[in-house]
């Protein structure tokens, strides 16, 4: 296949040693050790990094609809906790089905498909800013829906436990070291996460160049232009939303499993879908490794940093100060609202652009000007 | 029966007039510069804020005497629409105006990261009210808003209904408010220049318009509306939350664009009508299906009927 080869021979080697860093890691955890020692709490930098895996399936989710494609849409956390209900029914002992993390793996996706298609049928004809609202409104619904329809998703304590992959024991027992089997399960999630994301970043760059992720682009840069070049946009625009869907979808089946649990439907909510969108602007609206690093990033404030950040201002406070805005957590939505403000002025490509996105916009500013 | 649909009517007319003050904000700025004000609603609930430390700091409640609650009350309208419109218009300035000419993406996602700072900021308000004003509760607690206006059913208090003053204060004072908006658009030249503007910026600036003042006044205008409704609605409500922002402002949008954005008697209508839908749905479904029900029918209209009840085919701007 000459595509891949060229894929390699262009992607170098960055994304390769990354990807080695990250597969060794979970054995010699060199930064766990490092602010251990300097701090004197264990972070568990690898079951953060699991998360960060699965928040960047989303990120990439919805990087395909509104990166990509161009299709502005503030409701993506709709098709995650489709993936997490979907996974929640399938797999936990309330249901006859039971069918566990593989089948489940499978199914998520294609139901968030089906929820994609069907919202995205009747609405992507829309103008930009309408489609923004139907998909933060059908977000909305998806959510009031999951939290009472309590026969089925058990409102708000949500569905499990959700149970752990099988694997084969040979491979069970070699990740689990003396024995201790919830390590294993975590390492388990962990290259699961770390595979099927490598896989889902090399298929998403393999379309990019493709003849429907060309289309993509058209589209989002001049409708009409596209649509005279014989690109029907209907079609390729609901291509895209409920590719993102499905993506989404995936993502949300992980989560849970990665839980064990659906968690409650509200964790689904505006905001869930408007931090994704935060990783997006923040990295850089359509790419590939802006994504990443924009899902790394803002997991790894949330997670990481606010947490350190907490400790410091509660030492400067001199002691434990339970005032509101003694916790640095309770400022996360003016450090995110300021990123977002500040990168729509300075740097609307955002940190890590793809060279046309830069490009365009670079372009658009000087004829502006 | 009948009693049930005359108090739901009641309700959702009361509600419907607050959701109408907050669309205008929404729909006049999208009329003029086609982008949705995801901060307005945090402006409103900024402006209940402003109340709230107000009555605090005047230690307003209900055993006040009649004539320091009809000044209170009075001071806090004016203070809440003054900050509102002040707010908004800074906001205006500071972010929006130097992405007038950027991708249509940069300003509304701009005002969502302002909306969150503003959410942020009420939170710590929330907080430091009560360092200031006493009362216990976490910082993201609702917080109590004094009863300023006698809680006595002015259709006598064996009737089935109730009817309160603060009702009548709430459609009463609404009504004055869209009358006087409705005049300064049909009748001054500021509205002349607001409709020509809406209808189109550059051909509006080639006669001699100057848009950044008209820009400038929507803001001021529809910031003060929204401060005006964040008053009356804490007095029905009485209680301030750092959220009420974010849930009355996607109801309020929804009003608007069910009325047909960027259309002002339209936000008036789908306010009502939304008010209405609301207090009925509440009554007869079940008020935890309340957002399903509201989101529900805006996907309708929008797949439907995409350019709302009142509002002609708008073609997206290239």
């Amino acid at each position: 296949m000459p595509e891949l080869r060229t894929f390699f021979k262009k992607i170098g080697g960055l994304p390769v040693l990354a990807l080695v860093l990250l597969a060794v890691y979970p054995f010699a955890p060199v930064l766990d050790w490092g602010l251990e020692a300097a701090t004197g709490q264990a972070l568990h930098i690898d079951r953060q990094l699991v998360n960060i895996f699965i928040f960047s399936l989303l990120a990439l989710a919805l990087n395909l609809q509104v990166g990509q494609a161009g299709l502005l849409q503030l409701g993506i956390a709709a098709f995650f906790a489709i993936g997490a209900f979907t996974t929640g029914v399938l797999t936990v002992e309330k249901y006859p089905f039971q069918i566990g993390f593989w089948g489940a793996m499978l199914i998520a996706p294609l139901f968030g498909a089906m929820g994609g298609f069907l919202l995205g049928a009747p609405t992507l004809r829309l103008r930009g800013d309408y489609l923004a609202i139907v998909t933060l409104g059908f977000g909305e619904v998806m959510r009031i829906v999951l939290l009472n329809l309590e026969n089925i998703t058990d409102g708000p304590r949500g569905l499990n436990p959700v149970p752990a992959p099988w694997l084969p024991t040979l491979v069970r027992e070699s990740l689990s070291p003396a024995g201790d089997a919830s390590i294993g399960v975590l390492r388990a999630m962990y290259f699961l996460a770390l595979i099927v994301l490598a896989a889902t970043v090399v298929c998403l760059s393999l379309l990019e160049k493709s003849r429907i992720g060309r289309a993509f682009v058209a589209l989002r840069e001049d409708e009409l232009a596209a649509s005279c070049m014989g690109i029907e946009p209907a079609r390729i625009k609901l291509a895209a939303f409920t590719g993102g869907a499905a993506l989404a979808g995936l993502a949300g089946c992980f989560y849970a499993t990665n839980l064990t649990t659906t968690a409650e439907p509200n964790t689904y909510d505006f905001n869930y879908s408007i931090m994704v969108l935060c990783c997006l602007i923040i990295g850089g609206l359509g790419s590939l490794r802006g994504a990443l690093l924009g899902a790394g990033l803002l997991l790894g404030f949330d997670n990481v940093i606010s947490p350190l950040l907490t400790r410091l201002l509660q030492t400067a406070l001199g002691g434990e100060s339970t005032h509101v805005m003694a916790s640095f957590s309770n400022w996360r939505w003016i450090v995110f609202g300021t990123a977002l403000v500040v990168m729509m002025r300075l740097r609307p490509e955002g940190l890590w652009p793809s060279s046309r996105v830069a490009e365009e916009l670079h372009e658009t500013q000087e004829d502006a000007s | 029966m009948l009693d049930t649909v005359l108090q739901q009517l009641l309700i959702g007319l009361t509600n419907g007039m607050v959701f109408a003050l907050v669309a205008l904000g929404y729909t006049m700025v999208y009329g003029i510069l086609e982008f949705i004000n995801f901060a307005h609603g945090d402006v409103f609930m900024l402006s209940a804020f402003v109340a709230l430390t107000l009555c605090g700091a005047l230690g307003l409640n209900e055993h006040s005497s009649a004539a320091a609650l009809a000044g209170g009350l009075l001071l806090c309208i004016v203070a809440s629409s003054v900050f509102g419109g002040l707010l908004n218009l800074l906001i205006d300035r500071v972010v929006y105006k130097p992405l007038r000419k950027a991708p249509k993406l940069a300003p509304l996602v701009s005002a969502i990261g302002v909306s969150f700072i503003l959410q942020n900021v009420g939170l710590f308000w929330g907080g430091m009210a009560m360092d200031v004003f006493g009362g216990g509760g976490q910082a993201a607690a609702p917080k109590a808003f004094p009863n300023l206006l006698p809680a006595t059913n002015l259709l006598g208090a064996t009737s089935k209904i109730t009817l309160q003053p603060k009702d009548v204060l709430v459609i009463g004072a609404s009504l004055v408010m869209m009358t006087a908006l409705y005049g300064i658009v049909r009748f001054t030249k500021l509205g002349k220049a607001m409709r020509a503007t809406a209808q189109d910026p550059s051909a509006a600036r080639l006669m001699g318009i100057d848009v950044d003042q008209v820009v400038a006044a929507t803001f001021l205008i529809g910031g003060a509306l929204g401060g005006f409704a964040s008053v009356i609605y804490s007095l029905y409500i009485n209680t301030v939350h750092y959220q009420m922002g974010y849930q009355n402002g996607l109801y309020a949008f929804t009003a608007a664009v069910v009325g047909g954005i960027g259309n002002i008697p339209g936000a008036v209508l789908g306010g009502l009508l939304l008010g209405l839908v609301r207090a009925f749905s509440d009554q007869f479904i079940g008020a935890q299906w309340q957002p399903a029900v509201l989101f529900g029918i805006l996907i309708v209209i929008l797949v439907f009927r995409p350019a709302g009840l009142l509002g002609s085919t708008a073609r997206e701007k290239v």
